[in-house]
């Protein structure tokens, strides 16, 4: 505010300040028109997709990609459906992803409430190396891991993605929910330890309670990351029963039998949950994706 | 937590006869709280500590994986990547992939989300900068896998949309987008771009909301106009966030993986290699699993090394901004 009051050049300011005012009528649509057009760029792969995904090969190869499909033409998803096995990649994502939702959000909370509530010492540091462990590439670790599954047994397991993603996600939500705990207001912990709570009761009946909305946020972002998570997948689900949707989608490239209403459907059908899952929870969302950005 | 520790100390230099109050404070509070970071811990030693540890150590071998006897190498992989182009050319291609994910989509993010908070929202209102916002945030919801599938084929050069309409429009020879070395890597970066834009947008958007509203309308009765505003209100109220953006998404940027995979395999002649992409390849195509550690290492301390100039940045700026208050 300051360096707009000292602007030296005060007249030419208000000089354009009364251009724009007298342009505002046709300037704010144009501002519109480009923010709108920048929207269509974002939307347009997705509406080739839509028009695409029920068209049949001879109709694209007729009419291109921008046409309206001339017919209903449903062999693409039920290609996608039953080349994937689709109900079992959308269970074993389910799986996975709930899982390690749950499971990350409870290693998050323990974590934070040693760290933010119980004040151990060094707590800083051991921030640091959680936030550390966050940024490391995946590639660091992926074939001690690969090794150490295959040495207990879990290799092409679900198990070990899961534990894996439940320690990953964690680092993140411990950072998150240390920060959180470390401003709870201490009149209500004396309170409980007053009545003889023991630190157990106090986390599950006094802090629980309370921070279940952060905790919420955080299991739909580990749900959702892990849903499109990529890499650890690819590499230790090796059999087709265990794959996630993103790792059946992607393996069926290059498939010769790959037309474009198949490739369209698979998309179609693969983002389609997420797309859900996060219409249902899209309030919940902004509000976290704004505390990640708090730091 | 000094606090606890000097009392703890003068309670223990106290002879008088504790009370039952007295001996439960022997040991500082927080120490009771440390068994609930055993179970992270545990997990944290055996998921990310040992593995990272083992990863370094198998860069120290020559290993073809599995039962292949591991043979001592010492730094000998490291001086193999000095001499190694595509090693050069990965950590080349991942200057770009910083240009696409965090300098256009910050830049772009800031004007984008401005522009929807101090000026469509104000002269058309909440709901339409709030549809603007969900649908430039759209990609970033989708499975980056499923999103590399689609714009594959949509890039393809044969039956990709792309392409079926420009030979519609009239163009012979369309170029063959992520089969030519020379515009592969702008294809990806293009479709990273759309990818990662929307993810400024909202977090600038949010942090905008916690700037106070009569510093806008005081400056807009200075006189001061829209770019004004920008300049002087908007990019230095929201500068933390701007580090937090930039932080993730350099991260991010260097680790990028799924994209590249889905879409080139970093081809044609390596054009859109990537480190992560490369030992991918040393590990699980090429049996060299020394090598492939060895870059995922060098790849390690390349991220962390970027993350502590960023954080240190941060810090100045933020030290620098106090002093001037």
């Amino acid at each position: 505010m300051a360096a707009v009051a000292t602007d030296p050049r005060p007249a030419q300011v208000r000089a354009t300040a009364v251009d724009s005012r007298y342009r505002r009528g046709a300037g704010r649509w144009l501002v519109l028109a480009a923010a709108v057009l920048v929207g269509l760029a974002v939307l347009a792969p997705f509406g080739i997709m839509l028009l695409n995904a029920f068209k049949s090969p001879q109709d694209y190869a007729a009419n291109g990609p921008l046409s309206w499909p001339s017919s209903l033409y449903l062999d693409g998803v039920v290609a996608f459906w039953e080349r994937t096995d689709f109900p079992v990649k959308l269970w074993n994502s389910v799986f996975i992803s709930a899982l390690v939702a749950v499971g990350g959000a409870l290693l998050s909370l323990l974590n934070a409430y040693a760290i933010g509530i119980g004040r151990v010492k060094g707590r800083l540091w051991i921030i640091a190396l959680f936030l550390l462990a966050n940024m490391l590439p995946q590639e660091a670790l992926i074939y001690p891991l690969f090794t150490m599954a295959q040495s207990v047994g879990l290799s092409n397991s679900q198990w070990s993605v899961i534990i894996i993603f439940t320690v990953i996600q964690s680092a993140f939500g411990t950072y998150l929910l240390s920060s959180v705990l470390g401003t709870f207001p201490p009149a209500l912990l004396e309170a409980a330890a007053l009545d003889g709570a023991s630190r157990w009761r106090i986390l599950w009946q006094v802090v629980f309670p309370i921070v279940r909305p952060t905790l919420s946020v955080l299991m739909i972002f580990f749900f959702i990351w892990t849903w499109n998570e990529f890499f650890i997948p690819l590499v230790m689900l090796t059999s087709n029963d265990t794959q996630t949707i993103p790792i059946a989608l992607a393996s069926l490239q290059g498939d010769r039998m790959m037309d474009a209403p198949t490739i369209n459907a698979g998309s179609l059908v693969s983002l389609v949950p997420a797309v859900i899952f996060f219409l249902i929870f899209q309030r919940t969302l902004t509000r976290g994706v704004t505390a990640g950005a708090v730091k | 937590m000094a606090d606890t520790a000097l009392t703890e100390r003068r309670s223990r230099a106290d002879t008088r006869p504790r009370a039952s109050r007295g001996t439960r404070r022997r040991r500082p509070q927080w120490v009771g709280y440390l068994s609930y970071l055993l179970p992270g811990a545990v997990a944290f030693g055996v998921v990310i500590g040992y593995p990272l540890l083992t990863n370094v150590y198998f860069s120290l071998f020559k290993w073809r994986g599995g039962m292949a006897p591991l043979r001592w190498n010492g730094l000998g992989n490291y001086v193999d990547l000095l001499g190694d182009d595509k090693f050069w050319t990965s950590f080349g291609n991942s200057l770009a992939m910083i240009v696409a994910m965090v300098l256009v989509p910050t830049l772009l993010g800031l004007v984008l989300a401005a522009v929807l908070f101090d000026y469509l929202g104000r002269r058309f209102g909440e709901r339409v900068s709030s549809v603007l916002r969900a649908t430039y945030y759209l990609p970033q919801i989708l499975p980056v896998a499923v999103a590399g599938v689609l714009w594959n084929w949509i890039l393809n050069s044969q039956t990709g949309a792309l392409n079926v309409i420009l030979r519609g429009i009239g163009v012979e020879t369309p170029p063959n987008w992520l089969g030519d070395p020379s515009t592969a890597l702008p294809s990806v970066m293009l479709v990273l771009i759309w990818v990662q834009m929307g993810y400024p947008v909202v977090i600038f958007m949010a942090a905008l909301q916690r700037v106070d509203p009569e510093l806008y309308e005081a400056a807009e009765l200075d006189g001061a106009g829209w770019w004004d505003r920008f300049r002087a209100i908007t990019v230095p109220q929201i500068r933390p966030e701007t580090f937090v953006v930039t932080l993730t998404c350099t991260v991010a940027a260097l680790k990028v993986f799924g994209p590249i995979y889905v879409l080139t395999r970093g081809g044609p002649e390596s054009s859109t290699l990537v480190p992560s992409y490369y030992s991918y390849l040393n590990f699980f195509d090429k049996s060299q699993v020394g090598y492939g550690s060895a870059i995922a290492t060098v790849l390690t301390l390349v991220i962390v090394a970027v993350a502590l100039i960023i954080l240190g940045l941060q810090n100045r700026a933020e030290r620098r901004e106090r002093e001037g208050i």
